[in-house]
C-alpha cells in the first residue's frame, strides 16, 4: 500500500514510506527534531510548534508534514532557531521555579528543551492569573506547572478513548499588542493559544470519572499531572527501573517497575510506580496502579514444603490458573509427563479447544493478526468480548483505529457500554441477545465474505436469509413550483405604477411516499439490528481498506463454541478480515500451547493459585494457602501475550520462599533455575529455542517492538471439511440476565489484592437498572441461577447501561463462577436478603 | 570583582630558588653527613628551646578540651540545618539533591505529601560515620538549608549524644535571638551575585 521513498534530512538520505510524518521518519533514523506535543501513534496536536523544519525552502511542522519522494529537509535554519528559542522562552513565562519540589524531579521536557535551546534570559511577560491546583481523584493537576501541550488530552482521546480531558478557558488578559510585531511568528501564535487555555475535565466537575488508566499523567512532559498516590514519595533518579511485562491480562504490556528501598528504617525494595514506553504502549489502570500484589514476607517454610512434596506424591490432579509464566507451565507439563497428573484449567482449556477447532479449518495454529494490526486497520468488528475490561489494550487499538486512522467499527455485545459508545461517532454498538454470536458470524460472512470462494452450501444457507420485501419510503424531493405573483411596477414609458403579473419559480421540498422493493436480511432481525443498519454500514464502510475482527471469551465458552470457532476461521479465510482472539487471562495463550489439559478432576488435587486439597498460592495473607509461591512480579520468566509474543519479565521484588522449580527439583526434575526452561519451550508450538538471558526488551526509535520474540504461527494440515452447523434458533436465554465480567482495572485475585485498585467487590448494576428496580446500591442480595447461588452486595456502575447485571470474577471470595455453566451469560433471579 | 591577580600566571617575578646544600650521592658522602649530624648537638638545641619556653610561663598551647580555638567560617564539620529568617520554618524543601550528590552515599531522606499538599521531609539521616565532609551537599543545596557547622567533636560514649535531624536544626531560641550563623563556605551566595543576574521582565 505505502511506497518506499527517499528523503533527505540534513544531508542524510533516508528511506521511508510515502505519507509518513517527517518527525517519525527522522526519529526512526536517529535524527533529532525537537518536539513536545507530538505523541507517536496519535494525531498531531500542533500545540508546541517547536518541531518546525525547513522543507524545500518552506517552513513546515515535522509532526504533521507528510514525506514525499525527493524532499530536502533542514532541521535548523536561523529563523527556526529564533522561533524555537522564543517558544521556549514563552513556555518559561510565569512557570514557577519550584523544580526542587516538582514531582517530575528532572525528568522534565521543559527543563531539557530550555537548556537545549540555550534560554538564559527572558524577554516576554504577561500578567498571570490565579491557577490553583486540583485534586481530580487519582490524579493531581497543577495548572501552574502546565504548559498546555495537550499531550494528556491527545492521549486520552486518541489512545485511550475516554475523552475525559479537554482544554478550558484560562481567563487571562490578552497579550501585549506589541509582541505581535516583534516576536517570531509561530512563537506568538503558539503563545496566543497557550495564554487562553488550561486543561480541564470534560464532565464539568472536579473529579475524574474515567477508566482511570493514568496514561495522561505518564505522558505529561512536566510535573503538572501526577499520580496522587505517588506525589512527593520519591525523586525519579532514586528509582531503579526493572523491565517487566504486566502480569494482569493477556495484553502483555511493556512496563518498568520503579523500585527503591521502602524507607530509611526498612531497606527492603518497594515498587513506587509503574512506567511505560508511552510512545509505543499504553497501559490500563490495572497495569499502572496494580503493582503491589507481591507475596510479602515469605520465608522458606520447610515443614510446609515437605507437606507439599507429600501432597504431590499423593495427588493425581493439578488445578491452576493462567497467571503463571511459560516456564512454570512447562514445569507442570513435565510433572504431568513424569507422574501422570491431570492438569486442570477450565478457562485455558476452553481457549485451547477453541484454538484447536479453529486450526482444523484454518490450517494455522494461531490467529493471524495482532493488536498493532488492529490499530492500523480501518474497519474493526468486535464480537463476544466485553472489550473495555477483558483486554483494555484491545479497546485502545480499536479506539486508535477509529480516531487516528479514520476508521470505523462495530461492537457486538449484549451489554451496553457507554465507554465504547463514547469512543467515536464511527463506532456502532449493537446490543444483540446472548447466544446470537453465530448469527453475527454468519452476518459477517454474508456482508464481507467472498461468495465465489465460500463453500456453496454456506452461500446457499446465507442466501436463505434474504427475501424481498416492499417498504414505503418517504423521500424529500425538491420540486419546482411556479407561481404567478402580482407586483407593482413602474412602467418605464409612462412613469406610472401599474400592476404586472410576474412568473416566479421556487424550489420547494416536498415529501413523497414511494413503495420500494428492498432486500430483507433475516440475520439482521435475528441480532436485533436497527432498521437503518444497511445505511449506517455503508456510511461506516466508506473508504475502508483493511479489516480486523476481534473475538473474545463469550465465544470460547459458547454452547456451540466449536461451530463458532469454525465460523471464525471461515471469516478469516474467506473475507478481508484479519483475526485476533483475546486470550482470557494473563498467560492463557501460553498455557494453551504448552499444556495438555484435562477437563475432569481426580480424587486429590493440588491447586496453584486456586483452591484445592493442597493449595500453592502467591496471594499471600488472607488466602487459604498451604505453601507460598511468588507472584508474577517476583519471578523471572516469560509470558505469552495476545500479540503472540513471548515477553520476558524480571524480578521487581525479592522473594524468600520456595518456588515451583524447588518442588520439581525435589520430585526429581532437575534444573537450577526456573528460567532454564525458557530454551526448552516446545518449538513444535512455535516457541524458539532461546535462553532467557538472550531475550531483548526494548523498543527501537522506529517503534519496533524488540521484546522477547514473536511466536511462529505453525501450520497445520487443514481438513477439507469446511462445513459449519446452522444456527440453532432454539437456543436462547430469557430475561433477567447476568454476565460474568470484571469492572475495568480488575482481572483476578492479584488485582483485587492491590491497594490502589479500589473497585468494590459485588454485583454491578447500571444506574438505569437500579432506578427502575427496588434495589439500591449497597443492598445485600442473593443471586440465584440454575447452577448455584451467591450472596453479594450491589454496586452501582455507571460504565454500563441496560439491564444485564455484571458478576465479577476478580474476587474469588464471591465465588461467582458457580452461577455459570461455561457460557458467560446466564439467567438468574436476584432478591434481597 | 577584580580578577587580575588570578589572571597573572607569570610566576617568575615573585619566586626565587632556595639555597640548599647538595645531597650526597655516594656512600662516603652519606657517611660524612651522618657523622656531621650526630656530633653537632642538635638534640640539645631542641631540648634548650623546650626548657626555655617552659621557664618563661608564656604558653601558647591551647588547653583542649578545656579551651577551644574558634573555627573558621568555611570549616566543614558536622552538618547543620538552617531555618528561614522570616518564618523560622525549616529551609529544607526535600528536593533530594544532597542525597543525590553525596559521594559516600550517607544521606537518606523520606518524603511525603503533607496536609497542605506540600512536600514534607518525614525522615532525614546523615550517616556521619560514612561522611567524608566534602561539602557537596552544602554546595548543591538550592535553599542554603544544609550547611556545615563548626562542631567537629564526633566521639561519645552514648548513642543518645549523637545528633538527629532535630539536633541539626537551628534551635528556635537561637532564631528569636537572631543568632543563626550563615555558612560562608561552599554553596553560599557570593557577594557579586546580584550583578551577574539578568532580570526577568514582569507584567505587574
Amino acid at each position: 500500500m505505502s511506497n518506499n521513498i527517499t528523503i533527505n534530512i540534513d544531508g542524510k538520505e533516508i528511506q521511508t514510506q510515502e505519507g509518513e510524518f517527517i518527525l517519525n521518519a527522522a526519529r526512526a533514523n536517529d535524527i533529532f527534531i525537537p518536539a513536545i506535543c507530538y505523541l507517536t501513534r496519535c494525531s498531531p496536536t500542533l500545540a508546541c510548534r517547536i518541531c518546525l523544519v525547513d522543507v524545500d525552502g518552506k517552513q513546515a511542522y515535522a509532526c504533521n508534514a507528510k514525506s514525499k519522494d525527493g524532499m530536502t529537509i533542514s532541521t535548523s535554519t536561523e529563523n527556526i532557531e529564533a522561533e524555537r528559542r522564543a517558544i521556549m522562552e514563552v513556555y518559561d513565562v510565569n512557570h514557577p521555579l519550584q523544580c526542587g519540589v516538582c514531582d517530575q524531579s528532572g525528568e522534565c521536557e521543559l527543563q531539557n528543551y530550555t537548556l537545549e535551546m540555550g534560554v538564559d534570559s527572558q524577554s516576554f511577560a504577561v500578567r498571570d492569573v490565579p491557577r490553583d491546583s486540583h485534586d481530580w481523584g487519582h490524579l493531581h493537576y497543577d495548572p501552574g506547572l502546565c504548559i498546555v501541550c495537550e499531550r494528556c488530552v491527545t492521549a486520552c482521546k486518541d489512545m485511550i478513548g475516554d475523552n475525559s480531558l479537554t482544554t478550558i478557558a484560562r481567563g487571562a488578559e490578552a497579550l501585549d499588542a506589541t509582541y505581535k510585531e516583534e516576536m517570531p511568528k509561530d512563537a506568538y501564535a503558539m503563545w496566543n493559544k497557550l495564554n487562553k487555555s488550561v486543561i480541564g475535565l470534560t464532565n464539568g466537575t472536579d473529579t475524574l470519572d474515567c477508566t482511570s488508566c493514568g496514561e495522561c499523567a505518564s505522558v505529561c512532559p512536566v510535573g503538572a499531572l501526577v499520580d496522587t498516590e505517588f506525589m512527593y514519595k520519591s525523586n525519579a533518579w532514586e528509582l531503579s527501573q526493572v523491565p517487566a511485562t504486566c502480569g494482569h491480562c493477556s495484553a502483555g504490556c511493556q512496563i518498568t517497575y520503579d523500585v527503591k528501598h521502602t524507607s530509611i528504617e526498612n531497606p527492603e525494595d518497594k515498587i513506587y510506580r509503574v512506567m511505560n514506553e508511552w510512545n509505543y504502549v499504553s497501559l490500563c489502570g490495572a497495569g499502572r496502579y496494580g503493582f503491589d500484589y507481591h507475596n510479602a514476607n515469605v520465608v522458606k517454610d520447610e515443614v510446609a514444603f515437605n507437606k507439599a512434596i507429600e501432597a504431590f506424591k499423593k495427588a493425581d490432579t493439578i488445578k491452576f490458573t493462567s497467571t503463571i509464566t511459560n516456564e512454570e507451565a512447562l514445569i507442570l507439563e513435565k510433572l504431568k509427563a513424569k507422574f501422570g497428573y491431570k492438569l486442570v484449567n477450565n478457562e485455558a482449556k476452553a481457549f485451547q479447544t477453541f484454538l484447536g477447532n479453529y486450526a482444523t479449518l484454518s490450517g494455522t495454529r494461531l490467529y493471524g493478526s495482532d493488536l498493532k494490526e488492529v490499530a492500523n486497520s480501518s474497519f474493526i468488528i468486535s464480537l463476544g468480548t466485553a472489550l473495555k475490561s477483558d483486554n483494555p489494550n484491545a479497546r485502545y487499538a480499536f479506539n486508535n483505529s477509529v480516531t487516528v486512522n479514520k476508521g470505523a467499527g462495530i461492537y457486538f455485545h449484549p451489554v451496553n457500554d457507554p465507554i465504547i459508545d463514547g469512543l467515536h461517532k464511527n463506532v456502532l454498538s449493537i446490543a444483540h441477545k446472548p447466544l446470537q454470536e453465530e448469527a453475527i458470524l454468519y452476518l459477517i460472512l454474508d456482508l464481507f465474505g467472498d461468495k465465489e470462494a465460500l463453500p456453496s452450501d454456506i452461500v446457499d444457507y446465507l442466501a436463505s436469509f434474504h427475501s424481498k420485501k416492499t417498504i414505503t419510503v418517504t423521500e424529500t424531493v425538491k420540486e419546482k413550483v411556479i407561481t404567478i405573483v402580482k407586483e407593482m411596477k413602474v412602467n418605464e414609458e409612462t412613469g406610472e405604477e401599474e400592476e404586472v403579473e410576474v412568473e416566479k419559480s421556487k424550489m420547494v421540498p416536498k415529501k413523497v411516499s414511494k413503495d420500494v422493493e428492498v432486500d430483507d436480511n433475516a440475520l439482521l432481525t435475528m441480532i436485533g439490528a436497527e432498521d437503518n443498519f444497511d445505511e449506517t454500514l455503508t456510511k461506516l464502510l466508506k473508504k475502508k481498506e483493511t479489516f480486523s475482527l476481534v473475538v473474545g471469551a463469550d465465544l470460547y465458552n459458547h454452547p456451540n463454541a466449536k461451530n463458532c470457532a469454525r465460523l471464525v476461521a471461515l471469516v478469516e479465510k474467506y473475507s478481508k478480515f484479519k483475526l485476533v482472539m483475546i486470550p482470557t487471562l494473563t498467560n492463557t495463550l501460553g498455557v494453551a500451547l504448552i499444556n495438555d489439559l484435562s477437563s475432569d478432576e481426580g480424587s486429590y488435587s493440588i491447586g496453584y493459585n486456586t483452591k484445592a486439597d493442597f493449595t500453592l498460592s502467591a496471594l499471600g495473607d488472607g488466602s487459604e494457602c498451604d505453601l507460598d509461591m511468588p507472584a508474577i512480579n517476583q519471578q523471572e520468566g516469560t509470558l505469552t501475550s495476545i500479540n503472540k509474543r513471548v515477553n520476558p519479565t524480571n524480578v521487581a521484588i525479592s522473594y524468600g520462599g520456595y518456588v515451583l522449580n524447588d518442588i520439581a527439583n525435589a520430585l526429581g526434575i532437575d534444573s537450577e533455575n526456573t528460567i532454564d526452561y525458557t530454551a526448552q519451550l516446545p518449538t513444535s508450538k512455535g516457541f524458539r529455542k532461546e535462553t532467557f538471558d538472550s531475550l531483548p526488551d526494548y523498543y527501537t526509535n522506529a517503534g519496533e517492538e524488540m521484546r522477547g520474540y514473536a511466536l511462529k504461527n505453525m501450520g497445520r494440515k487443514a481438513s477439507a471439511d469446511e462445513s459449519v452447523k446452522k444456527i440453532n434458533e432454539a437456543l436462547s436465554l430469557g430475561e433477567n440476565l447476568i454476565y460474568l465480567a470484571n469492572p475495568v482495572r480488575q482481572f483476578s485475585d492479584f488485582t483485587a489484592k492491590t491497594t490502589q485498585l479500589d473497585e468494590q467487590s459485588g454485583i454491578y448494576m447500571s444506574e438505569e437498572y437500579l432506578e427502575n428496580s427496588e434495589f439500591n446500591a449497597g443492598d445485600s442480595v442473593k443471586v440465584k441461577s440454575e447452577n448455584g447461588e451467591i450472596t453479594a452486595n450491589i454496586v452501582s456502575d455507571n460504565k454500563i447501561t441496560g439491564s444485564i447485571v455484571l458478576i465479577p470474577s476478580f474476587d474469588s471470595k464471591l465465588n461467582s463462577e458457580v452461577l455459570f455453566n461455561g457460557y458467560r451469560f446466564a439467567n438468574a433471579s436476584i432478591e434481597k436478603v | 570583582m577584580n580578577t587580575q591577580a588570578f589572571n597573572d600566571r607569570n610566576v617568575n617575578d615573585s619566586y626565587y630558588m632556595v639555597d640548599i646544600e647538595e645531597y650526597p650521592t655516594d656512600g662516603w658522602g652519606r657517611f660524612k653527613r651522618v657523622i656531621k649530624r650526630t656530633f653537632r648537638g642538635e638534640l640539645f638545641v631542641g631540648l634548650w628551646v623546650v626548657l626555655r619556653e617552659m621557664l618563661k610561663f608564656n604558653i601558647h598551647t591551647i588547653q583542649y578540651p578545656l579551651e577551644k580555638m574558634p573555627i573558621g567560617p568555611r570549616y566543614r564539620a558536622v552538618h547543620e540545618m538552617k531555618r528561614l529568617w522570616e518564618s523560622d520554618a525549616e529551609r529544607c524543601i526535600g528536593c533530594g539533591l544532597c542525597e543525590k550528590i553525596c559521594i559516600s552515599n550517607c544521606i537518606k531522606m523520606d518524603t511525603k505529601i503533607d496536609e497542605n499538599s506540600r512536600k514534607e521531609v518525614s525522615e532525614y539521616t546523615i550517616n556521619l560515620g560514612r561522611c567524608i565532609f566534602c561539602g557537596y551537599c552544602a554546595e548543591v543545596c538550592p535553599e542554603l538549608a544544609i550547611t556545615h557547622g563548626g562542631e567537629y567533636e564526633n566521639g561519645s560514649e552514648q548513642r543518645e549524644h549523637y545528633i538527629d535531624y532535630n539536633g541539626m536544626l537551628t534551635p528556635l531560641e537561637m532564631m528569636t535571638q537572631g543568632k543563626q550563623q550563615e555558612f560562608e563556605g561552599f554553596g553560599a551566595i557570593t557577594p557579586h551575585e546580584d550583578a551577574r543576574m539578568k532580570k526577568t521582565p514582569l507584567a505587574y
